[in-house]
């Protein structure tokens, strides 16, 4: 399946993705192709067929709900790029007003 | 004596009568990096203050009278597996500084048992690729030839094992990522089983298919490594809880009555004739050591690979959604914070980019069913040719790759011909299955070729005795490369 434009920059949109035109047109080529590529899937009958997630299937596992230590504060942030009273501190995601 | 020409298990038995020290061959590895890397160039980080620290304390520990199988032993790991307070990038600008504030369960192993971290090697951006030249930091060369790549994802690994600047050193391979880069480098690479190895720690690419695996210039020394690092661990929810067994005392040579499948699927048009023909010689070869050569078939092998490039980015366009500036890595501002992100994301490379993309897609509204629900239908389809396979046969048979290292440079356009570098590998990471790589010979310009050995779920024991049984009775893996550089 040929992707458009539109596809590629929605595509980008969703995985906060910033392109260049130049990439958007390399991008467009590539994923149409891999994309053609994987068609080939299509000549299968599916129908019955369980999907697999994992390749060993594993039921939930679960432990006792008891206290255990964490990491301390300042190795939590050491990386973080902006730190503001103990917390990461990021840009205002809804208007001050 | 020349520490850097032996072995992982003759190092072992030449620390544990006395004859040197974990600091002495530390001091010759760490020698060895300064004299051949800035050729080949598979570490990122030398973390070699931090490594004569650990060899000190090793003999310590080994004149109190310790002698565990790994003590003192010089170990390298790849750069996607997190090491506390030791930078840790997964081969990205995205992670570029980034310290971890805790060691992977394989690395917690890895200390306990008294092994010594001479570094951490170059990988793929987010381990995807398979040439390590989508590594955002520095291209790898192969030892072999250095005018080719390593393989990838793990090529930094390979070569560092491949060229003497470790005794072995850990990968992960979620589509072949150890044992195609052990093929082309000419070592051994183990792909355990899913769930066999904890993930914890390791940085994600795709969940349902990482797996970590040991690199080894021998099955003796692969299997060392892999006993270390084998194991259950709460902190993975997908870790197996079964006990492991004694993986060296497995490695008998005797594999008299067993039955090896040859997938004709796996000697198609494509493959390199030389890569045929060696490793149809070393089938032959298993034959006389008593094997049972069956032919098989795995009907559903040439769709693995578009499953394979469905699931692995799906998985990872969500994994990789963390990278926004917040937790970790550098942040770019702008004008509001979706802004900041998509310009943070920026420091994605063009690989991880295509990937995210096309993971997005396949996830994405309207398109859900007819990409990755239907590739999750075909892995079923995939992982039952392998549960029908093992009915009849004890070890699966092939090339690892269908080619010889290539030439540097030479796939980078392409992402297609890339992706197919991988075909013979990721079959088994999309079922239960574990596979090794070991050399099984050369071709005319004189680069190894790897016969890949595939066993049912936990049957590493088995994979490694036959690659340990077709080793002892060859010579290929006693070549080793860069030997002209080699001081005597």
């Amino acid at each position: 399946m040929a992707l458009t434009l539109q596809d590629v920059a929605k595509i980008a949109n969703l995985a906060r993705l910033d392109l260049t035109d130049e990439q958007m047109a390399q991008y467009q080529e590539q994923l149409s192709a891999i994309l053609e590529y994987a068609e080939v899937l299509n000549e299968l009958d599916l129908t019955g067929i369980e999907p697999t997630s994992h390749a060993v299937a594993q039921q939930n596992v679960m432990r006792e709900d008891v206290e255990r230590p964490s990491l301390p504060i300042e190795s939590v942030l050491y990386n973080a790029a902006k730190t503001a009273l103990n917390q990461f501190q990021i840009q205002a995601v809804l208007d001050e007003a | 004596m020349d520490l850097t020409k032996l072995t992982l298990t003759e190092l072992r038995d030449t620390l544990r009568s006395g004859e040197t020290t974990s600091v002495a061959a530390t001091e010759a590895m760490l020698d060895r990096i300064v004299e051949v890397d800035n050729d080949i160039k598979s570490y990122l980080t030398i973390t070699d203050e931090l490594a004569l620290e650990q060899a000190q304390a090793a003999d310590k520990r080994r004149e109190q009278g310790e002698s565990s199988p790994l003590l003192g032993v010089p170990i390298a790991v790849k750069d996607i597996i997190s090491t506390i307070g030791v930078q840790t990038t997964a081969g990205s600008k995205i992670l570029e500084g980034f310290v971890p504030p805790y060691d992977a369960f394989v690395v917690q192993q890895l200390k306990e048992a008294g092994a010594v971290i001479l570094g951490k090697t170059n990988t793929d951006e987010f381990a995807m690729g398979s040439s390590t030249e989508n590594s955002a930091y520095v291209v790898t060369r192969n030892p072999w030839d250095q005018t080719r790549v390593p393989g990838g994802s793990s090529g930094g690994s390979a070569a560092a094992v491949s060229a003497q600047m470790a005794y072995a050193a850990l990968g992960t391979d979620t589509g072949g990522s150890v044992r195609q880069p052990a093929s082309f480098c000419g070592v051994v690479g183990l792909r355990p089983t899913y769930g066999r190895v904890s993930r914890w720690g390791v940085i994600a690419f795709a969940s349902s298919l990482d797996q970590v695996g040991p690199f080894g210039r021998t099955v003796a020394d692969t299997t060392a490594l892999f006993q270390v690092v084998a194991g259950h661990d709460p902190r993975d929810s997908t870790s197996l809880n079964v006990p492991v067994p004694d993986y060296e005392a497995a490695l008998t040579g005797d594999i008299k009555g067993l039955r090896v499948g040859v997938p004709k699927e796996y000697f198609i048009e494509g493959i390199d004739s030389e890569v045929e023909t060696a490793v149809r010689i070393a089938i032959a070869q298993l034959e006389s050591l008593g094997a049972e050569i069956v032919e098989i078939s795995l009907p559903h092998t040439q769709y693995a690979l578009p499953v394979y490039y469905l699931i692995a980015p799906a998985e990872a366009s969500a994994n990789l959604a963390r990278y926004d500036g917040t937790r970790f890595g550098p942040r770019a501002e702008g004008k509001d914070m979706i802004d900041s992100v998509k310009k943070t994301r920026a420091l994605f490379g063009p690989e991880v980019i295509r990937r995210i993309m096309l993971g997005t897609y396949a996830l994405s509204a309207g398109y859900y069913d007819e990409y990755y629900g239907r590739a999750l239908k075909v892995r079923t389809l995939i992982k039952n040719d392998f549960i029908t396979a093992f009915e009849k046969v004890d070890v699966i048979a092939t090339p690892t790759s269908p080619t010889t290292a290539f030439k540097i440079g030479a796939k980078t356009d392409d992402p297609l011909s890339m992706y197919l570098a991988d075909i013979f590998t990721l079959s088994l990471n999309l079922s239960a299955s574990c596979g090794v790589s070991l050399p099984c010979g050369f071709d005319n310009k004189g680069l190894p070729i790897g016969l890949q050995l595939i066993g049912n779920t936990l049957q590493e024991e088995t994979i490694l005795n036959t690659a340990f049984a077709y080793e002892q009775s060859t010579s290929w893996h006693q070549q080793i490369a860069l030997n002209a550089q080699t001081s005597g």
